[in-house]
């Protein structure tokens, strides 16, 4: 639903009260489990494709002083998520991993670039969050109902415009560990394994609600973890 | 081991590649000899050597009446509206495929329309085009285009359908318009399919190629065919058949090298 492809029964999406567009665009990010990358380009025609589309409006295509600069911030970006040396490879000459690797050095890109005001918060974590673009978004559960065969892992960038008490943007400049890994459901949802307000769910405790400092499910060591049963 | 992992090496593979062409060769000669032995004067199967004199006589000695080289004039002739009808349908194609493909308001307005199209046998209505546009180059050109666009239109807009979604929606979120996402993200990828539709549609256009020739033509392959077909000149026929054929061959094996040199990923993908 954040990217258009399905609409909702009922109701509305607003971020920080403004309705959504149903229509992807520069201010949403997506990196999904295939197809991510086009096979038709290199590494570096992948990551330069952002660039080119918003660089150059009727071509799609840099030349000149901005090809070179592009080419050199691009380099670094594959650099960074440990692709340097297969810049000139195509997706298919690349395993899986690297492939999503790629996905995230170009999330990372246009991610930069979104938002000037946003600059500042990069810079100090930009390490972090070029490896992991989607770690001070709000993450969404992934639907795992969902009939397509496709499921997203799907982040909604909170608008730059957001007052800073906006609970969005108060997630994303200081994201507590423990709160990081989903939205608190705020109403019941009909659907099988039932989801109650306020209460984890039965079957995966720690999928995308708060984390339980003894849940059942879990395989990491959070801080707030206590001594696994 | 089993027979699905037996592999023959390559001289192997160079013999039995090899071996039902020979093997057709050999029948051929058998054939032709025992009606020969007959029929000493039997023009079905002629003997190799009156095929080889045949051969030398429309390709190597100037045409008493015209002064030209009959088989090199009809190849150029027949080449050169076979490549016309197929530029003509390509660009046709690439252009209606794309916006067929990717835009549903014209999806909805021209798919339905284009089926039906490409379901009118295109010989059916070379009488009518022949009326219409007069025996000259006009009809035989329309008609290889009526036969051969709307089947390579179809192939390149399901093609484009079946991009996966995901990549049109990551290209939507990098910031992309309709037009740059055509440009650079669906016209390269629809491109290789477009040398290999073409590949595929080489046989359709040939033959409507040879019939219009057949009808109506004063040169070229089909002419030429159905020219010494009243002769049962079957030593001019089997060489024109076979320099045809190659010429296909030529082409069908020059279009994959292309696609493969231009775009070498659209060959990684499929291993």
């Amino acid at each position: 639903m954040l990217l258009g492809e399905e609409a909702p029964t009922r109701g509305t999406i607003t971020l920080d009260g403004i309705p959504l567009v149903a229509e992807p665009g520069p201010d949403r990010g997506v990196v999904f489990q295939r197809y991510s990358v086009f096979p038709h380009l290199t590494v570096l025609g992948n990551v330069l494709l952002g660039k080119a589309f918003t660089g150059s409006k009727i071509a799609a295509r840099l030349f000149g002083a901005s090809k070179r600069s592009a080419v050199e911030e691009a380099r670094q970006l594959i650099a960074d998520v440990g692709l340097a040396g297969s810049e000139d490879k195509y997706p298919a000459q690349l395993s899986g991993g690297m492939q999503q690797r790629l996905a995230l050095a170009r999330g990372a890109d246009h991610e930069a670039q979104s938002a000037a005001a946003r600059r500042a918060v990069w810079r100090a974590r930009s390490r972090h969050s070029r490896r992991n673009p989607c770690a001070d978004e709000v993450p969404l559960a992934r639907d795992q109902n969902s009939p397509s065969s496709w499921s997203p892992m799907t982040c909604a960038r909170p608008s730059p415009r957001a007052p800073a008490s906006s609970p969005s943007s108060a997630r994303a400049t200081a994201p507590r560990s423990a709160e990081r890994y989903g939205a608190l459901l705020s109403r019941d949802i009909d659907i099988w394994p039932p989801r109650i307000a306020g209460e984890p769910s039965i079957f995966a405790p720690d999928r995308d609600d708060p984390v339980m400092p003894l849940g059942l499910a879990q395989d990491d060591s959070a801080p707030t973890q206590g001594d696994k049963p | 081991m089993r027979w699905i992992n037996t592999k023959p090496g390559p001289a192997v593979r160079l013999m039995l590649m090899l071996a039902p062409f020979v093997l057709l060769v050999i029948a051929y000669g058998m054939g032709s000899a025992a009606r020969l032995a007959d029929n000493p004067s039997d023009k079905l199967l002629p003997a190799l050597a009156s095929l080889t004199d045949a051969i030398n006589r429309m390709a190597f000695t100037p045409d008493v009446r015209t002064g030209e080289y009959l088989m090199w004039a009809d190849t150029i002739a027949s080449l050169s509206r076979l490549l016309w009808t197929l530029g003509i349908s390509t660009t046709i194609a690439l252009l209606f495929g794309m916006i067929v493909g990717m835009f549903p308001y014209v999806r909805a307005l021209l798919a339905p329309f284009i089926a039906t199209i490409s379901m009118v046998p295109p010989l059916a209505l070379l009488p009518i085009l022949f009326i219409v546009l007069g025996p000259g180059e006009a009809a035989k050109i329309t008609l290889i285009v009526i036969g051969v666009a709307p089947a390579m239109i179809r192939d390149l807009a399901l093609k484009v359908i079946e991009l996966p979604r995901e990549q049109i929606i990551k290209a939507e979120t990098l910031g992309g318009s309709s037009r740059q996402i055509a440009l650079r993200v669906v016209l390269p990828q629809t491109l290789p399919r477009l040398l290999t539709c073409l590949r595929l549609q080489l046989g359709p256009a040939r033959l409507f190629l040879i019939a219009a020739e057949a009808i109506s033509a004063d040169s070229r392959l089909g002419y030429r065919i159905f020219l010494v077909r009243r002769y049962l000149s079957m030593d001019v026929i089997f060489p024109y058949v076979a320099r045809i054929t190659l010429l296909a061959i030529i082409m069908n094996f020059a279009l994959d090298r292309l696609r493969i040199a231009i775009f070498p990923w659209s060959n990684l993908e499929r291993q």
